[in-house]
């Protein structure tokens, strides 16, 4: 009791770690448990194997999906990146009026208003090969035949994504050229820095926080992904997401923790990597 | 099968079966009419009125938790069952994966669960349900051959793959070992089954298609698709590689490693080639490939076939050279289930088999279990339309009552004869099912 008295601080970090225990750690704790046991057809059986990390790590099937994954997380980041920073330094420096800013601001969450799902499903009718965009394309005698590689494809997944995720872009990098000192541009344009000087040595590196608050959000929640990649990609394409999935759902559990497990480490990892190159606990 | 076997088979069928149900079936209509006057009166005065069946006014309090695939797990069925039974029906619809996970992981979440028997052979061995005492049904005389013997008549051939009679018996009430010949105890009492090929869009195919094989023609390529439930999937392959002439199956229902590996080879090069605009995993992605034509020839079930149709698109669910995959449902009892909720459950089955819903389900272009039940409460025109393959004299309407066919429309594939007759295997899941899934996710990740 006087230790707690003493130190009131892990009094207050109590209910905080109580919820991370019982939220993620316990389930974290499970599924790398249930990784090692073993299954047949209809049940788990506990056991300690290797079996399953054997054949993940092993597999063709695992590497080409890691692959593919990676592919659609490091597209997705480029252009959501660009197109994040570009709209949060329009709003955050050519729009003067704060009020117009928020309005502005707030527009560009309205997509969000709706389900994701929804939001992806709206794109087949109009990427599809009897679409608005091919038939549209067709009747101003731009293209002969419709476009195939429009909707079913690595591109319909990575307009998903990035349709689904700028916004996770815009928000962090927005917040962080809000802060930056008007003085500071100022005084670098007087000192004779071009436009695109400013922007690359001034001000990406005072949003660097935002850059890696928003680049987090995006590659994490590409690399876990599975919908948008089996909707969009018609199921054609199998992301890392996709495979735990469809393990999931033929009751293969424990292989399906031990690609959970995999891909949980290769997402701290990639985490790790970023976080060397950015201190956000500094940043912020 | 000649002309003549055919009507034979018709008249085995009615002359084995009529005579008895006429009976039965009055029996049956008094009985629920028994029921229903007895629930209401005990509703209105409070009064039981001397009716033998002391829970008949109870069984109007019991909900029943029912879940299974989208097939049968029909709004209207839970509102007839409460008409006639008076119990509550709570019906969930998932999808086959997801039915057989919860069987086997939430036993306690459903008290009847409506599955496929390839599922059954996978879940039944977890012994989450129990089987049920063939002698309290009535109507269990009426359940056709096919589901007994295996053998819609006395000399045709079992299909290869999980055909429903070899998991549709276990050896006793606490037994999950499946037997070899029918006992007293049942698994699932089938409700409802198909015969499915492929689907096509004759408007746009340009050419008569009479194979599996013509899914993979060049000519189609990137408007194809195969559905993506690997072991539903994995047969359709094994339909198109053996008519294709590249592989001959000792079992497409149980193929060895050699057989799945050569299998999924032909599939992974047809993908790399571009073959498949995309594959399917639900009903809804399936009627929606073929009716935006994205694809024109696919791996297809038969009311999907139905909506297509019904949004005024061609669409013909094609019979085929080398036969239908077929697949058979049922119901089967959770087992927690005891004492009352047991009995409305037992009543429940019963009544499923007595006709009505059986005549529910052939006007959707699927089969009852219980034919000469159903044939009751069908027109004769919808019968010969639906079930003997006859040109429709009038409208052909679906059980909500829009208009399907009008008359002169005759069914894809034929009579029931022709179309349970043709059945080269059933859905099944293999003894290396393990393996099997993970060269499909090969494919698919490929």
């Amino acid at each position: 009791m006087r230790f707690l008295t003493a130190n009131p601080s892990y009094l207050q970090v109590t209910p905080l770690a109580l919820v991370i225990l019982l939220f993620l750690l316990f389930p974290v704790a499970t599924i790398v448990i249930v990784s090692f046991w073993d299954y047949n057809a209809y049940q788990l059986l506990p056991d300690f194997i290797f079996e399953n990390y054997e054949f993940l790590l092993t597999s063709s099937v695992t590497l080409s999906a890691y692959l593919k994954t990676f592919f659609f997380a490091i597209t997705s980041w480029l252009i959501t990146l660009t197109l994040g920073f570009t709209v949060a330094y329009y709003l955050a420096f050519y729009i003067r009026s704060p009020l117009l800013q928020s309005v502005l601001f707030v527009l560009c969450t309205v997509p969000f208003l709706t389900s994701n799902i929804i939001r992806m499903i709206s794109w087949i009718p109009l990427l599809g090969r009897n679409g608005l965009v091919n038939s549209t394309l067709q009747e101003i005698n731009l293209i002969d035949a419709p476009i195939e590689w429009l909707l079913y494809s690595d591109f319909a997944v990575i307009l998903a994504f990035v349709h689904l995720y700028t916004l996770f872009m815009v928000v962090p990098i927005f917040n962080s050229m809000m802060r930056i000192d008007r003085n500071l541009i100022e005084a670098s344009i007087d000192a004779g820095a071009s436009a695109f000087q400013t922007i690359f040595q001034v001000v990406v590196p005072l949003c660097k926080s935002g850059i890696a608050i928003g680049s987090i959000f995006v590659v994490t929640l590409v690399m876990g992904d599975f919908i948008t990649v089996s909707l969009m990609s018609g199921g054609l394409s199998a992301s890392v997401g996709v495979l735990i999935r469809n393990e999931i759902s033929l009751l293969q559990y424990p292989a399906a923790a031990a690609g959970a497990v995999v891909l949980l480490i290769t997402v701290l990892i990639m985490l790790s990597i970023m976080f060397r190159f950015i201190n956000i606990k500094k940043e912020l | 099968m000649s002309f003549d076997d055919k009507k034979d088979l018709k008249d085995n069928l009615s002359a084995s079966t009529e005579p008895k149900e006429e009976r039965s079936g009055l029996s049956r209509r008094g009985f629920i009419k028994a029921a229903g006057v007895a629930g209401g009166a005990a509703l209105g005065s409070g009064a039981i009125t001397g009716f033998p069946m002391i829970w008949a006014q109870n069984i109007k309090d019991i909900t029943l938790r029912q879940f299974g695939t989208g097939v049968s797990n029909l709004n209207a069925i839970s509102q007839k069952a409460k008409e006639d039974l008076g119990i509550n029906l709570e019906l969930t619809a998932l999808d086959s994966d997801a039915v057989a996970q919860r069987v086997v992981t939430q036993p306690r979440s459903f008290d009847i669960a409506d599955i496929e028997y390839w599922i059954c052979k996978k879940t039944f061995p977890a012994g989450t349900m129990q089987p049920m005492d063939t002698s309290r049904l009535k109507n269990f005389d009426k359940i056709s051959q096919l589901f007994i013997t295996g053998k819609l008549n006395d000399d045709s051939e079992i299909a290869q793959g999980t055909a429903p009679h070899t998991v549709g018996f276990v050896e006793g009430k606490e037994s999950v070992q499946f037997a070899s010949e029918p006992t007293n105890w049942m698994t699932l009492i089938p409700t409802i089954y198909n015969a499915d090929t492929l689907g096509i869009r004759p408007d746009l195919v340009g050419r008569p298609i009479t194979n599996w094989r013509d899914i993979m023609d060049p000519a189609f390529k990137g408007k194809t698709s195969i559905l993506n439930i690997p072991s539903i999937g994995i047969m359709d392959a094994a339909m198109i590689c053996e008519s294709m002439g590249e592989i001959q199956y000792a079992n497409k229902g149980n193929m060895t490693r050699e057989e799945i590996d050569a299998t999924i080879e032909i599939l992974k090069a047809a993908k790399s080639e571009g073959q498949f605009r995309a594959f399917w995993k639900s009903f809804d992605e399936s009627v929606n490939l073929m009716s935006s034509g994205e694809v024109v020839i696919q791996s297809m079930w038969s009311p999907a076939v139905a909506a297509v149709r019904a949004k005024g698109i061609e669409c013909k669910y094609q019979p085929l050279e080398e036969g239908y995959r077929a697949w058979g449902g049922g119901i089967g009892l959770a087992k927690h289930l005891s004492g009352l909720e047991l009995d409305a459950a037992y009543e429940y089955i019963d009544w499923y088999l007595s006709g009505w819903v059986g005549a529910y389900l052939n006007r959707q272009g699927y089969y009852s279990a219980a034919p000469s039940t159903s044939k009751e409460h069908m027109s004769a025109d919808e019968w010969g339309y639906w079930i003997e393959g006859k040109p429709a004299q009038g409208d052909i309407l679906s059980p909500d009552g829009k208009v399907m066919e009008t008359a002169g429309a005759v069914r894809d594939g034929g009579s029931y004869w022709d179309r349970m007759g043709a059945v080269a295997c059933w859905n099944s899941v293999m003894d290396e099912n393990k393996y099997m899934v993970r060269k499909w996710n090969e494919f698919i990740a490929s």
